[in-house]
């Protein structure tokens, strides 16, 4: 039987769990980075806005990273031994602000300080981290100081970017003064996530001859250019909702994040490491993947939909007081 | 290589111990909860009410920490060892995956309900939630100890192009020291809860000596321990006897029998010496070990001498001895207290107190002794520790591990403060 389907599958399913992290646990790292500018109640109601959700949200990166590692073990191997620091970095990150998350809650004097603060420096920690990594793996891991620097600036647009998810979470969530905050700082991410997003689309194709052809060859440059026309409405559609709609701001912002990761993902594609591996030499057996597949077509639809139950359950304002535990 | 191949066991021993203490107490701390919170759907009693809201605050901090090291696990497999997902990743590469979309999915969700949504769901939907959390937590464990014992027993493989892929999924999972694994893991995980409780609550006595719900706990703490620590004690001869049949070089290793004979005696203390092959200081029980190994005094047991590939000696020797150690002593404790729970005095609060985190003590030593006994293989017979290694350098290695190290030994001092500061408030 012919199985050259299945990387793809697996590709498709990767790219997915890839983009709900970034998305979901973005706006939740978002949130973390936020704390810094906001008074002591503010910081409760903002912590208590993404409690039910947290945990879920990271674990799209566990199974992210679980199917690199499954789907196509020559990819990871490559990919985390390239990335073995900031992927230390990041887990570090990680783990201050989950612990934080719930100590924060049981301490009191200056321990809930020192906690808020770990917070705030583990998720500021682990998003740079994160965009440090995409500014490596985006690259194909090129060394030499200029490739460095790119990811610098990468590591610093996503920082933004997840302030952007975070801060329209907020304007979704929450009311009054603090929603208030949470629209200026909106403007800031989307300010800054402009410069990120312009930055990564002129540099790829510039470094990569590869990305380059892809996109500039004729005829399909031209409608290869809806995608950055698409984004660039989004931004704007972004822009000018804040201060009138709740939801809008947010969609705006899911928009543009998909919309990256399509062209991100048209970039690589066939690759899984730019010009060197790609998703069929990287794949795992036949064997593997089918078992695996099996397995996910099942599970899969339960999950999304316990995770819409949860958020349905979830929806409305957050409130002071309902922490209950 | 040398330098660089003890920095990834260190940082992946280090990592791997420091992960399974969580999961220890989740597992079986989240059956309790389902217990405690049927007890006041039952009873409609507020004292488990309270009792529930306070051991939930202690389950929902384990279970971060447990995902967070957990998280830093997932990556440690293809950055620490890639030879390992080179070599078997067609059938480890799976197992993982399958943790993740039966188990963490439903755990991290509902655990959301669990401590956020008392006031907006019905209370059956409330108690389904915690059980559907306890039930997500076993099955975590089914899936990594089917993984872990299948490194110890591989079955189910064929050979293609010099990597594994199953041939039968159902032998791969269910592996012979599969179930003997899996077992021992759940209850110890049940004993490191009932202890937790039990401990917690003694804390709490020591200090108000009137509360009567501590003292509720504690009796159940103790109770629950006196019931699994003996069911434990059955479960681990067993798988004894198991590791006997599959992994011989491992139980000669434990018991120190450096030579092959006929009615081994059994070693209560000594200092083996892996340069001369012998024991110092011994302390024997004549045919000790051939009776408990072979239930025979004239058994015939092998000894190191019989294999060509043997673990060290003197770590399995003592890590076995300590967890059987913490194991005796979880007996006395445990079932010494029935006879004193109307009226619990102060020297058997300040013992359950001592004991709050023994089972970590056996936990992590039982852990070791069959880790270690697994060495030089990292998958008996097919792949060495050494061969698995990656290639990340010494400098590399030892950065990340100081990080590592520096965030786990804050992690770890604050969860401690943490949960004696709860038992006391």
């Amino acid at each position: 039987m012919n199985t050259e389907w299945l990387p793809l599958v697996f590709a498709a399913l990767m790219g997915l769990a890839i983009l709900a992290y970034v998305v979901l646990d973005g706006y939740d790292l978002g949130v973390g980075m936020l704390m810094a500018g906001a008074e002591r109640a503010e910081q409760d109601l903002m912590v208590a806005s993404i409690g039910p959700f947290w945990d879920a949200n990271e674990t799209w990166l566990v199974l992210g990273i679980g199917l690199l590692l499954v789907a196509f073990p020559a990819a990871h191997g490559v990919v985390l031994g390239a990335l073995y620091l900031p992927v230390a970095a990041m887990l570090v990150g990680l783990m201050l602000r989950g612990v934080a998350f719930e100590l924060r809650i049981k301490a009191e004097g200056w321990h809930r300080e020192l906690w808020n603060w770990l917070f705030w420096a583990g998720s500021t920690l682990a998003s740079f981290a994160q965009g440090l990594m995409l500014g490596r793996y985006i690259t194909g891991f090129a060394p030499g100081f200029g490739y460095w620097l790119f990811a610098v600036v990468v590591g610093a647009s996503l920082c933004g970017g997840y302030v952007l998810l975070g801060a329209t979470w907020l304007i979704l969530r929450t009311e009054g003064a603090l929603q208030q905050k949470a629209i200026a700082w909106a403007r800031w991410g989307l300010m800054w996530v402009a410069l990120g997003v312009a930055l990564v689309s002129l540099a790829t194709p510039l470094t990569s001859d590869t990305v380059r052809h892809k996109w500039f060859d004729f005829p399909q440059v031209f409608y290869l250019m809806l995608l950055p026309a698409a984004t660039l409405a989004a931004g704007g559609w972004l822009w000018i909702s804040l201060g009138k709609s709740d939801w809008k701001p947010f969609a705006g912002a899911v928009a543009i994040y998909v919309l990256a990761f399509g062209g991100l993902a048209y970039s690589l594609f066939p690759y899984v490491v730019l010009d060197r591996l790609t998703l069929w030499q990287a794949a795992a057996h036949p064997s593997a993947l089918k078992f695996l597949l099996a397995g996910a077509a099942i599970v899969l639809p339960f999950i999304l939909g316990y995770t819409v139950y949860v958020y349905r359950l979830f929806r409305g304002k957050t409130k002071a007081g309902v922490y209950d535990h | 290589m040398e330098e660089a191949l003890l920095l990834a066991r260190v940082q992946f021993g280090l990592n791997i111990a420091f992960h399974i203490l969580f999961p220890s107490i989740t597992i079986g701390l989240a059956w309790v909860l389902v217990y405690f919170r049927l007890r006041y759907e039952a009873t409609r009693d507020a004292a488990w009410l309270e009792t529930y809201r306070l051991w939930v605050k202690v389950f929902a901090l384990s279970f971060a920490m447990g995902v967070v090291t957990g998280v830093t696990m997932s990556f440690q497999f293809g950055t620490n060892w890639p030879g390992y997902m080179n070599k078997v990743g067609n059938i480890a590469g799976p197992l993982l995956a399958y943790e993740v979309l039966t188990a963490f999915f439903l755990e991290g969700t509902f655990l959301g309900v669990m401590l956020f949504g008392m006031n907006r769901v019905p209370g059956w939907m409330h108690v389904a939630s915690a059980a559907i959390v306890a039930f997500g937590t076993t099955v975590s464990a089914f899936w990594i100890l089917a993984l872990n014992s299948w490194m110890h027993t591989p079955a189910g493989y064929t050979i293609e192009n010099g990597a594994l892929i199953a041939g039968s999924w159902w032998e791969v999972i269910f592996n012979p020291s599969f179930p003997f694994r899996f077992v021992h893991m759940l209850l110890a995980s049940g004993i490191t809860a009932a202890f937790l409780v039990a401990g917690l609550s003694a804390w709490r006595l020591l200090k108000a000596p009137d509360d009567a719900s501590a003292r509720g706990t504690l009796r159940f703490g103790a109770q629950l321990a006196a019931v699994l620590v003996p069911l434990q004690i059955l479960a681990g001869d067993q798988h004894g006897l198991n590791t006997l049949e599959h992994q011989p070089a491992k139980i000669a290793a434990m018991e120190a029998l450096w030579q092959t004979q006929k009615g081994a005696p059994l070693v209560l203390f000594a200092v083996p010496d892996d340069d001369r092959q012998t024991n110092r200081f011994a302390v024997e029980l004549p045919r000790g070990a051939a009776l408990i190994l072979r239930h025979s005094i004239d058994g015939e047991l092998k000894g190191i001498d019989a294999f060509k590939d043997h673990p060290p000696v003197a770590p399995l020797f003592f890590a076995f001895r300590v967890m059987v150690g913490t194991g005796v002593l979880m007996l006395l404790l445990s079932w010494g207290s029935l006879f004193f729970m109307k009226d619990p005095p102060r020297w058997l609060l300040w013992a359950f107190a001592g004991f709050t985190f023994s089972g970590w003590i056996a936990v992590l030593a039982g852990w070791l002794t069959t880790e270690i006994g697994r060495q030089p293989w990292l998958v008996t017979g097919i792949l060495r520790t050494a061969d698995a290694v990656g290639e990340a350098g010494g400098a590399t290695l030892g950065a990340s591990l100081t990080a590592y190290i520096g965030t786990y030994t804050v992690l770890l001092i604050a969860y401690m403060v943490t949960l004696t500061h709860m038992a006391r408030k």
